[in-house]
Protein backbone atom coordinates (compact mmCIF):
# COMPACT_ATOMS: atom_id res chain seq x y z
CA UNK A 1 0.00 0.00 0.00
CA UNK A 2 2.28 2.74 -1.19
CA UNK A 3 0.38 4.35 -4.04
CA UNK A 4 -0.66 7.99 -4.34
CA UNK A 5 -4.27 7.15 -3.57
CA UNK A 6 -3.29 5.71 -0.18
CA UNK A 7 -1.09 8.72 0.64
CA UNK A 8 -3.95 11.01 -0.34
CA UNK A 9 -6.42 9.12 1.84
CA UNK A 10 -3.85 9.38 4.64
CA UNK A 11 -3.71 13.18 4.39
CA UNK A 12 -7.50 13.29 4.88
CA UNK A 13 -7.03 11.13 8.00
CA UNK A 14 -4.72 13.81 9.41
CA UNK A 15 -7.45 16.44 8.91
CA UNK A 16 -9.97 14.52 11.03
CA UNK A 17 -11.42 16.23 14.06
CA UNK A 18 -10.61 19.54 12.40
CA UNK A 19 -12.23 22.50 10.70
CA UNK A 20 -11.48 23.51 7.10
CA UNK A 21 -12.28 27.17 6.55
CA UNK A 22 -13.08 29.10 3.37
CA UNK A 23 -10.78 32.11 2.99
CA UNK A 24 -10.49 34.74 0.27
CA UNK A 25 -7.33 36.61 1.31
CA UNK A 26 -3.95 35.82 2.92
CA UNK A 27 -5.12 37.85 5.92
CA UNK A 28 -8.19 35.64 6.40
CA UNK A 29 -6.01 32.56 5.93
CA UNK A 30 -3.74 33.69 8.75
CA UNK A 31 -6.75 34.33 10.99
CA UNK A 32 -8.06 30.84 10.20
CA UNK A 33 -4.71 29.18 10.90
CA UNK A 34 -4.29 31.06 14.16
CA UNK A 35 -7.81 30.09 15.22
CA UNK A 36 -6.87 26.41 14.80
CA UNK A 37 -8.15 25.52 11.31
CA UNK A 38 -6.63 22.22 10.09
CA UNK A 39 -6.70 23.48 6.47
CA UNK A 40 -8.04 26.38 4.42
CA UNK A 41 -10.02 26.48 1.18
CA UNK A 42 -8.73 29.31 -1.00
CA UNK A 43 -11.38 30.94 -3.16
CA UNK A 44 -12.07 34.32 -4.67
CA UNK A 45 -15.58 34.56 -3.34
CA UNK A 46 -17.16 32.65 -0.50
CA UNK A 47 -20.31 30.70 -1.38
CA UNK A 48 -22.71 33.30 0.05
CA UNK A 49 -21.26 35.87 -2.34
CA UNK A 50 -21.17 33.44 -5.26
CA UNK A 51 -24.86 32.86 -4.65
CA UNK A 52 -25.56 36.59 -4.42
CA UNK A 53 -23.51 37.46 -7.50
CA UNK A 54 -25.03 34.80 -9.76
CA UNK A 55 -23.47 34.12 -13.17
CA UNK A 56 -20.80 31.56 -13.98
CA UNK A 57 -18.44 30.81 -11.15
CA UNK A 58 -14.98 29.36 -11.95
CA UNK A 59 -11.70 28.25 -10.40
CA UNK A 60 -9.91 31.07 -8.54
CA UNK A 61 -6.93 32.99 -9.91
CA UNK A 62 -3.80 30.86 -9.25
CA UNK A 63 -1.96 33.99 -8.12
CA UNK A 64 -4.53 34.53 -5.39
CA UNK A 65 -4.21 30.88 -4.32
CA UNK A 66 -0.41 31.15 -4.24
CA UNK A 67 -0.70 34.20 -2.00
CA UNK A 68 -2.60 32.06 0.48
CA UNK A 69 -0.13 29.16 0.16
CA UNK A 70 2.63 31.57 1.13
CA UNK A 71 0.69 32.98 4.06
CA UNK A 72 0.08 29.73 5.98
CA UNK A 73 1.75 26.41 6.79
CA UNK A 74 -1.43 24.30 6.99
CA UNK A 75 -2.76 22.50 3.88
CA UNK A 76 -4.35 24.72 1.23
CA UNK A 77 -7.27 23.43 -0.82
CA UNK A 78 -8.95 25.00 -3.83
CA UNK A 79 -12.06 24.35 -5.90
CA UNK A 80 -12.41 23.43 -9.56
CA UNK A 81 -15.64 23.01 -11.51
CA UNK A 82 -17.24 19.58 -11.77
CA UNK A 83 -15.75 17.83 -14.79
CA UNK A 84 -13.24 20.60 -15.51
CA UNK A 85 -10.04 18.54 -15.59
CA UNK A 86 -8.03 21.40 -17.09
CA UNK A 87 -8.74 23.55 -14.03
CA UNK A 88 -7.68 20.57 -11.91
CA UNK A 89 -4.43 20.26 -13.89
CA UNK A 90 -3.71 23.92 -13.21
CA UNK A 91 -4.31 23.47 -9.49
CA UNK A 92 -2.03 20.43 -9.49
CA UNK A 93 0.63 22.50 -11.27
CA UNK A 94 0.69 24.96 -8.37
CA UNK A 95 1.01 22.04 -5.88
CA UNK A 96 -2.33 22.49 -4.19
CA UNK A 97 -2.76 20.10 -1.24
CA UNK A 98 -6.37 19.07 -2.04
CA UNK A 99 -8.74 19.84 -4.93
CA UNK A 100 -12.45 20.19 -4.20
CA UNK A 101 -14.35 19.20 -7.35
CA UNK A 102 -17.20 21.37 -6.25
CA UNK A 103 -20.85 21.95 -7.03
CA UNK A 104 -20.44 25.43 -5.54
CA UNK A 105 -18.84 26.48 -8.82
CA UNK A 106 -20.76 26.24 -12.10
CA UNK A 107 -20.43 22.68 -13.45
CA UNK A 108 -18.34 22.37 -16.62
CA UNK A 109 -19.69 18.94 -17.56
CA UNK A 110 -23.19 17.66 -16.89
CA UNK A 111 -22.31 14.01 -17.53
CA UNK A 112 -18.76 13.25 -16.50
CA UNK A 113 -16.86 14.02 -13.34
CA UNK A 114 -13.07 14.31 -13.47
CA UNK A 115 -11.12 11.05 -13.74
CA UNK A 116 -9.36 11.75 -10.48
CA UNK A 117 -7.20 8.63 -10.64
CA UNK A 118 -5.14 10.36 -13.32
CA UNK A 119 -3.91 12.92 -10.81
CA UNK A 120 -1.24 12.76 -8.14
CA UNK A 121 -2.93 15.48 -6.14
CA UNK A 122 -5.89 14.43 -3.93
CA UNK A 123 -9.56 15.25 -4.50
CA UNK A 124 -12.48 15.78 -2.14
CA UNK A 125 -15.99 15.52 -3.62
CA UNK A 126 -19.48 16.23 -2.36
CA UNK A 127 -22.12 13.53 -1.96
CA UNK A 128 -25.78 13.54 -0.90
CA UNK A 129 -26.02 9.81 -0.39
CA UNK A 130 -24.01 6.60 -0.35
CA UNK A 131 -24.27 5.97 -4.09
CA UNK A 132 -22.86 9.39 -4.94
CA UNK A 133 -20.09 8.99 -2.37
CA UNK A 134 -19.02 5.59 -3.73
CA UNK A 135 -19.19 6.77 -7.35
CA UNK A 136 -16.86 9.65 -6.51
CA UNK A 137 -14.51 7.31 -4.63
CA UNK A 138 -14.52 4.98 -7.63
CA UNK A 139 -13.47 7.94 -9.81
CA UNK A 140 -10.56 8.51 -7.42
CA UNK A 141 -11.82 10.88 -4.72
CA UNK A 142 -9.86 10.26 -1.50
CA UNK A 143 -12.15 12.28 0.77
CA UNK A 144 -15.92 12.87 0.80
CA UNK A 145 -18.03 15.67 2.20
CA UNK A 146 -21.77 16.31 2.31
CA UNK A 147 -22.98 18.75 -0.30
CA UNK A 148 -25.07 20.75 2.11
CA UNK A 149 -26.35 23.94 0.62
CA UNK A 150 -23.37 26.30 0.57
CA UNK A 151 -23.67 29.95 1.35
CA UNK A 152 -27.04 29.68 3.05
CA UNK A 153 -26.19 29.28 6.71
CA UNK A 154 -28.95 26.65 6.73
CA UNK A 155 -27.66 23.29 7.91
CA UNK A 156 -30.72 21.25 6.88
CA UNK A 157 -29.24 19.81 3.69
CA UNK A 158 -25.96 18.79 5.29
CA UNK A 159 -28.00 17.02 7.97
CA UNK A 160 -30.15 15.31 5.34
CA UNK A 161 -27.09 14.11 3.38
CA UNK A 162 -25.23 12.87 6.45
CA UNK A 163 -28.29 11.06 7.80
CA UNK A 164 -28.99 9.53 4.40
CA UNK A 165 -25.41 8.32 4.04
CA UNK A 166 -25.25 6.85 7.54
CA UNK A 167 -28.59 5.09 7.24
CA UNK A 168 -27.65 3.61 3.85
CA UNK A 169 -24.35 2.42 5.35
CA UNK A 170 -26.24 0.76 8.21
CA UNK A 171 -28.61 -0.86 5.73
CA UNK A 172 -25.70 -2.18 3.68
CA UNK A 173 -23.98 -3.71 6.69
CA UNK A 174 -27.16 -5.69 7.42
CA UNK A 175 -27.37 -7.28 3.96
CA UNK A 176 -26.31 -10.85 3.40
CA UNK A 177 -23.29 -11.34 1.14
CA UNK A 178 -25.27 -12.57 -1.84
CA UNK A 179 -27.43 -9.42 -1.70
CA UNK A 180 -24.40 -7.18 -2.21
CA UNK A 181 -24.25 -7.75 -5.99
CA UNK A 182 -27.70 -6.27 -6.42
CA UNK A 183 -26.84 -3.44 -4.02
CA UNK A 184 -23.78 -2.64 -6.15
CA UNK A 185 -26.00 -2.53 -9.23
CA UNK A 186 -28.47 -0.19 -7.58
CA UNK A 187 -25.75 2.11 -6.29
CA UNK A 188 -24.02 1.97 -9.72
CA UNK A 189 -20.62 1.18 -8.20
CA UNK A 190 -18.21 -1.77 -8.24
CA UNK A 191 -18.89 -4.70 -5.95
CA UNK A 192 -15.57 -4.22 -4.09
CA UNK A 193 -16.63 -0.81 -2.75
CA UNK A 194 -20.00 -2.11 -1.59
CA UNK A 195 -18.30 -5.08 0.02
CA UNK A 196 -15.89 -2.75 1.87
CA UNK A 197 -18.76 -0.72 3.34
CA UNK A 198 -20.63 -3.93 4.24
CA UNK A 199 -17.61 -5.30 6.12
CA UNK A 200 -16.42 -2.08 7.78
CA UNK A 201 -19.60 -0.08 8.36
CA UNK A 202 -18.00 3.06 6.97
CA UNK A 203 -16.73 4.66 3.79
CA UNK A 204 -13.20 3.69 2.72
CA UNK A 205 -12.25 7.39 2.94
CA UNK A 206 -12.73 10.18 5.45
CA UNK A 207 -16.16 11.84 5.44
CA UNK A 208 -16.62 15.52 6.41
CA UNK A 209 -19.70 17.72 6.76
CA UNK A 210 -20.06 20.77 4.55
CA UNK A 211 -22.70 23.33 3.72
CA UNK A 212 -24.60 25.69 5.97
CA UNK A 213 -22.54 25.21 9.15
CA UNK A 214 -22.70 28.59 10.92
CA UNK A 215 -22.48 27.97 14.69
CA UNK A 216 -20.60 25.76 17.18
CA UNK A 217 -23.88 23.91 17.70
CA UNK A 218 -24.16 23.22 13.94
CA UNK A 219 -20.63 21.79 13.96
CA UNK A 220 -21.37 19.61 17.00
CA UNK A 221 -24.61 18.39 15.39
CA UNK A 222 -22.76 17.26 12.27
CA UNK A 223 -20.04 15.51 14.30
CA UNK A 224 -22.62 13.67 16.38
CA UNK A 225 -24.34 12.58 13.17
CA UNK A 226 -21.09 10.91 12.11
CA UNK A 227 -19.02 13.56 10.34
CA UNK A 228 -15.27 13.19 10.93
CA UNK A 229 -14.65 16.93 10.61
CA UNK A 230 -16.30 20.05 9.24
CA UNK A 231 -15.94 22.50 6.37
CA UNK A 232 -17.09 26.01 7.21
CA UNK A 233 -17.61 28.29 4.25
CA UNK A 234 -19.43 31.55 4.61
CA UNK A 235 -20.26 30.97 8.28
CA UNK A 236 -17.07 32.51 9.64
CA UNK A 237 -16.12 35.48 7.53
CA UNK A 238 -19.76 36.50 6.98
CA UNK A 239 -20.31 36.75 10.74
CA UNK A 240 -19.88 39.68 13.09
CA UNK A 241 -16.74 38.44 14.87
CA UNK A 242 -14.84 36.00 12.59
CA UNK A 243 -11.89 35.40 14.97
CA UNK A 244 -14.07 34.45 17.90
CA UNK A 245 -16.47 32.38 15.83
CA UNK A 246 -13.62 30.53 14.10
CA UNK A 247 -12.05 29.58 17.44
CA UNK A 248 -15.42 28.56 18.85
CA UNK A 249 -16.20 26.26 15.91
CA UNK A 250 -12.72 24.66 16.13
CA UNK A 251 -13.26 23.89 19.80
CA UNK A 252 -16.82 22.72 19.17
CA UNK A 253 -15.52 20.07 16.76
CA UNK A 254 -13.06 18.79 19.40
CA UNK A 255 -15.70 18.84 22.18
CA UNK A 256 -18.73 17.89 20.08
CA UNK A 257 -19.94 15.49 22.76
CA UNK A 258 -19.67 17.88 25.68
CA UNK A 259 -22.76 20.13 25.99
CA UNK A 260 -21.40 22.22 28.87
CA UNK A 261 -18.31 23.14 26.83
CA UNK A 262 -20.53 23.83 23.82
CA UNK A 263 -22.71 26.12 25.93
CA UNK A 264 -19.67 28.15 26.91
CA UNK A 265 -18.44 28.29 23.33
CA UNK A 266 -21.80 29.49 22.06
CA UNK A 267 -21.89 32.51 24.36
CA UNK A 268 -21.44 36.00 23.08
CA UNK A 269 -20.29 35.17 19.55
CA UNK A 270 -21.86 38.26 18.02
CA UNK A 271 -23.93 38.24 14.88
CA UNK A 272 -24.14 34.91 12.98
CA UNK A 273 -24.35 35.08 9.20
CA UNK A 274 -27.83 36.15 8.19
CA UNK A 275 -28.70 33.00 6.28
CA UNK A 276 -31.32 32.01 3.75
CA UNK A 277 -33.80 29.24 4.46
CA UNK A 278 -33.65 26.25 2.16
CA UNK A 279 -37.15 26.97 0.87
CA UNK A 280 -36.17 30.51 -0.17
CA UNK A 281 -33.32 29.38 -2.43
CA UNK A 282 -33.64 29.69 -6.16
CA UNK A 283 -30.61 27.58 -7.03
CA UNK A 284 -30.00 24.22 -5.39
CA UNK A 285 -26.27 23.63 -5.78
CA UNK A 286 -26.53 20.16 -4.24
CA UNK A 287 -28.42 19.03 -7.35
CA UNK A 288 -25.33 19.65 -9.48
CA UNK A 289 -23.32 16.57 -10.44
CA UNK A 290 -24.65 13.21 -9.24
CA UNK B 1 -1.14 -0.34 31.15
CA UNK B 2 -3.17 2.80 30.41
CA UNK B 3 -2.26 5.15 27.58
CA UNK B 4 -3.68 8.64 27.16
CA UNK B 5 -4.17 9.73 23.55
CA UNK B 6 -4.34 13.44 22.83
CA UNK B 7 -7.56 13.81 20.81
CA UNK B 8 -7.75 17.53 20.05
CA UNK B 9 -7.41 17.10 16.27
CA UNK B 10 -5.92 14.59 13.86
CA UNK B 11 -5.50 10.83 13.48
CA UNK B 12 -5.98 9.82 17.11
CA UNK B 13 -8.43 6.99 16.35
CA UNK B 14 -5.72 5.13 14.37
CA UNK B 15 -3.41 5.13 17.42
CA UNK B 16 -6.29 3.95 19.59
CA UNK B 17 -6.84 0.98 17.27
CA UNK B 18 -3.13 0.15 17.09
CA UNK B 19 -2.64 0.28 20.88
CA UNK B 20 -5.78 -1.70 21.67
CA UNK B 21 -4.69 -4.43 19.28
CA UNK B 22 -1.61 -4.76 21.47
CA UNK B 23 -3.76 -5.10 24.57
CA UNK B 24 -3.19 -1.63 26.02
CA UNK B 25 -6.01 0.30 27.65
CA UNK B 26 -6.50 3.76 26.16
CA UNK B 27 -8.49 6.91 26.78
CA UNK B 28 -8.88 10.11 24.77
CA UNK B 29 -7.84 13.50 26.13
CA UNK B 30 -9.81 16.57 25.07
CA UNK B 31 -9.71 18.68 28.22
CA UNK B 32 -8.25 18.99 31.73
CA UNK B 33 -10.77 16.58 33.26
CA UNK B 34 -9.74 13.87 30.80
CA UNK B 35 -6.08 14.58 31.47
CA UNK B 36 -6.55 14.22 35.24
CA UNK B 37 -7.04 10.44 34.88
CA UNK B 38 -4.22 8.10 35.81
CA UNK B 39 -1.98 7.12 32.94
CA UNK B 40 1.25 5.31 32.18
CA UNK B 41 1.98 6.98 28.86
CA UNK B 42 0.84 9.57 26.31
CA UNK B 43 0.48 9.53 22.52
CA UNK B 44 0.42 12.78 20.54
CA UNK B 45 -0.94 11.89 17.08
CA UNK B 46 -0.50 13.33 13.60
CA UNK B 47 -2.63 16.25 12.51
CA UNK B 48 -1.87 19.96 12.31
CA UNK B 49 0.49 21.24 14.99
CA UNK B 50 -0.93 24.78 14.71
CA UNK B 51 -4.44 23.50 15.47
CA UNK B 52 -3.19 21.33 18.36
CA UNK B 53 -1.17 24.22 19.80
CA UNK B 54 -4.17 26.53 19.72
CA UNK B 55 -6.53 24.07 21.41
CA UNK B 56 -3.92 22.91 23.97
CA UNK B 57 -3.36 26.51 25.02
CA UNK B 58 -7.06 27.33 25.20
CA UNK B 59 -7.90 24.17 27.15
CA UNK B 60 -5.04 24.91 29.56
CA UNK B 61 -3.48 21.56 28.76
CA UNK B 62 -0.10 22.96 27.72
CA UNK B 63 1.60 23.24 31.12
CA UNK B 64 0.09 20.11 32.72
CA UNK B 65 1.17 17.96 29.76
CA UNK B 66 4.62 19.54 29.64
CA UNK B 67 5.11 19.07 33.38
CA UNK B 68 4.21 15.38 33.32
CA UNK B 69 6.48 14.66 30.35
CA UNK B 70 9.35 16.46 32.07
CA UNK B 71 8.46 14.46 35.18
CA UNK B 72 9.13 11.25 33.24
CA UNK B 73 5.79 10.30 31.66
CA UNK B 74 6.59 8.22 28.55
CA UNK B 75 5.37 9.93 25.37
CA UNK B 76 5.15 8.92 21.71
CA UNK B 77 4.72 11.68 19.13
CA UNK B 78 4.11 11.04 15.43
CA UNK B 79 4.47 13.74 12.75
CA UNK B 80 2.68 16.74 14.32
CA UNK B 81 3.31 14.97 17.64
CA UNK B 82 7.05 15.13 16.96
CA UNK B 83 6.74 18.85 16.27
CA UNK B 84 4.82 19.37 19.52
CA UNK B 85 7.74 18.00 21.57
CA UNK B 86 10.45 20.08 19.88
CA UNK B 87 12.19 23.15 21.26
CA UNK B 88 9.78 25.60 19.67
CA UNK B 89 6.70 23.94 21.15
CA UNK B 90 6.46 21.94 24.41
CA UNK B 91 10.25 21.85 24.43
CA UNK B 92 10.56 18.58 26.31
CA UNK B 93 13.01 17.12 23.77
CA UNK B 94 16.33 18.45 22.68
CA UNK B 95 15.32 18.54 19.01
CA UNK B 96 14.32 21.12 16.43
CA UNK B 97 11.80 20.00 13.82
CA UNK B 98 11.58 21.39 10.31
CA UNK B 99 7.86 21.56 9.47
CA UNK B 100 6.59 20.51 6.03
CA UNK B 101 10.19 19.55 5.33
CA UNK B 102 9.23 17.56 2.22
CA UNK B 103 6.91 20.25 0.86
CA UNK B 104 3.21 20.01 0.13
CA UNK B 105 1.06 16.92 -0.37
CA UNK B 106 2.76 16.10 -3.70
CA UNK B 107 5.93 15.58 -1.64
CA UNK B 108 4.28 12.98 0.64
CA UNK B 109 5.76 9.51 0.17
CA UNK B 110 6.02 5.94 1.41
CA UNK B 111 9.20 3.99 1.96
CA UNK B 112 10.68 1.40 4.28
CA UNK B 113 13.92 1.68 6.12
CA UNK B 114 15.93 0.53 9.13
CA UNK B 115 14.69 1.40 12.62
CA UNK B 116 17.31 0.84 15.30
CA UNK B 117 16.52 -2.24 17.39
CA UNK B 118 13.56 -3.28 15.21
CA UNK B 119 14.71 -3.70 11.63
CA UNK B 120 13.04 -2.54 8.43
CA UNK B 121 9.71 -0.85 9.05
CA UNK B 122 7.11 0.75 6.75
CA UNK B 123 7.22 4.54 6.83
CA UNK B 124 4.41 6.76 5.59
CA UNK B 125 5.33 10.44 5.39
CA UNK B 126 2.40 12.87 5.01
CA UNK B 127 3.44 16.53 4.62
CA UNK B 128 6.00 15.40 7.15
CA UNK B 129 8.66 17.15 9.19
CA UNK B 130 12.12 15.82 9.95
CA UNK B 131 14.46 16.52 12.82
CA UNK B 132 16.76 19.27 11.58
CA UNK B 133 18.85 19.52 14.75
CA UNK B 134 19.28 17.38 17.82
CA UNK B 135 21.40 17.78 20.90
CA UNK B 136 22.52 15.99 24.06
CA UNK B 137 20.59 12.96 25.20
CA UNK B 138 18.91 12.33 21.86
CA UNK B 139 19.41 8.93 20.26
CA UNK B 140 18.75 8.74 16.52
CA UNK B 141 16.63 5.68 15.68
CA UNK B 142 16.07 6.10 11.96
CA UNK B 143 17.23 8.18 9.05
CA UNK B 144 15.90 8.41 5.50
CA UNK B 145 18.19 9.93 2.88
CA UNK B 146 20.41 11.24 5.66
CA UNK B 147 17.55 13.04 7.45
CA UNK B 148 16.66 12.09 11.03
CA UNK B 149 13.09 10.77 11.04
CA UNK B 150 12.90 8.92 14.37
CA UNK B 151 14.56 9.55 17.71
CA UNK B 152 14.37 8.86 21.40
CA UNK B 153 15.35 10.83 24.48
CA UNK B 154 14.77 8.86 27.67
CA UNK B 155 11.11 7.85 27.67
CA UNK B 156 10.23 10.20 24.80
CA UNK B 157 9.86 8.63 21.36
CA UNK B 158 9.18 10.50 18.11
CA UNK B 159 8.70 9.56 14.47
CA UNK B 160 8.26 11.94 11.54
CA UNK B 161 6.27 9.20 9.78
CA UNK B 162 3.03 7.46 10.77
CA UNK B 163 3.35 3.92 12.17
CA UNK B 164 -0.39 4.10 13.02
CA UNK B 165 -1.27 4.10 9.30
CA UNK B 166 0.29 0.71 8.60
CA UNK B 167 -0.56 -2.72 10.01
CA UNK B 168 2.98 -3.21 11.30
CA UNK B 169 2.70 -2.75 15.08
CA UNK B 170 6.38 -3.03 16.06
CA UNK B 171 6.93 0.67 16.78
CA UNK B 172 3.85 0.82 18.99
CA UNK B 173 5.21 -2.28 20.77
CA UNK B 174 8.54 -0.50 21.13
CA UNK B 175 6.72 2.39 22.83
CA UNK B 176 4.77 0.07 25.13
CA UNK B 177 8.10 -1.52 26.11
CA UNK B 178 9.35 1.93 27.14
CA UNK B 179 6.14 2.37 29.16
CA UNK B 180 6.48 -1.01 30.92
CA UNK B 181 10.15 -0.42 31.69
CA UNK B 182 9.17 2.87 33.29
CA UNK B 183 6.32 1.54 35.41
CA UNK B 184 8.31 -1.35 36.94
Amino acid sequence: MSDRSTLNRNLAQMLKGGVIMDVTTPEQARIAEKAGACAVMALERIPADIRAAGGVSRMSDPKMIKGIQEAVSIPVMAKCRIGHFAEAQILEAISIDYIDESEVLSPADDVYHIDKRKFNVPFVCGAKDLGEALRRINEGATMIRTKGEPGTGDVIQAVRHMRMMQSEIRRLTSLSEDELYEAAKQLRVPYELVSYVHDNGKLPVVNFAAGGVATPADAALMMQLGAEGVFVGSGIFKSGDPVKRAQAIVKAVTNYNNPSVLAELSEDLGEAMVGINESEIQLLMAERGK
Amino acid sequence: MKIAILALQGAFAEHETALRKLGAETFLVRNKQDWAQEKDGLVIPGGESTAMTRIMRDEELWDPIRDEILGGLPVFGTCAGLIMLDKEHLSTMNITALRNAYGRQLGSFYTDDEFKGIGRVPMTFIRAPYIAEHGDGVEVLATVDGRVVAARQGAQLVTAFHPELNDDSRIHEYFLDIVSAKSI
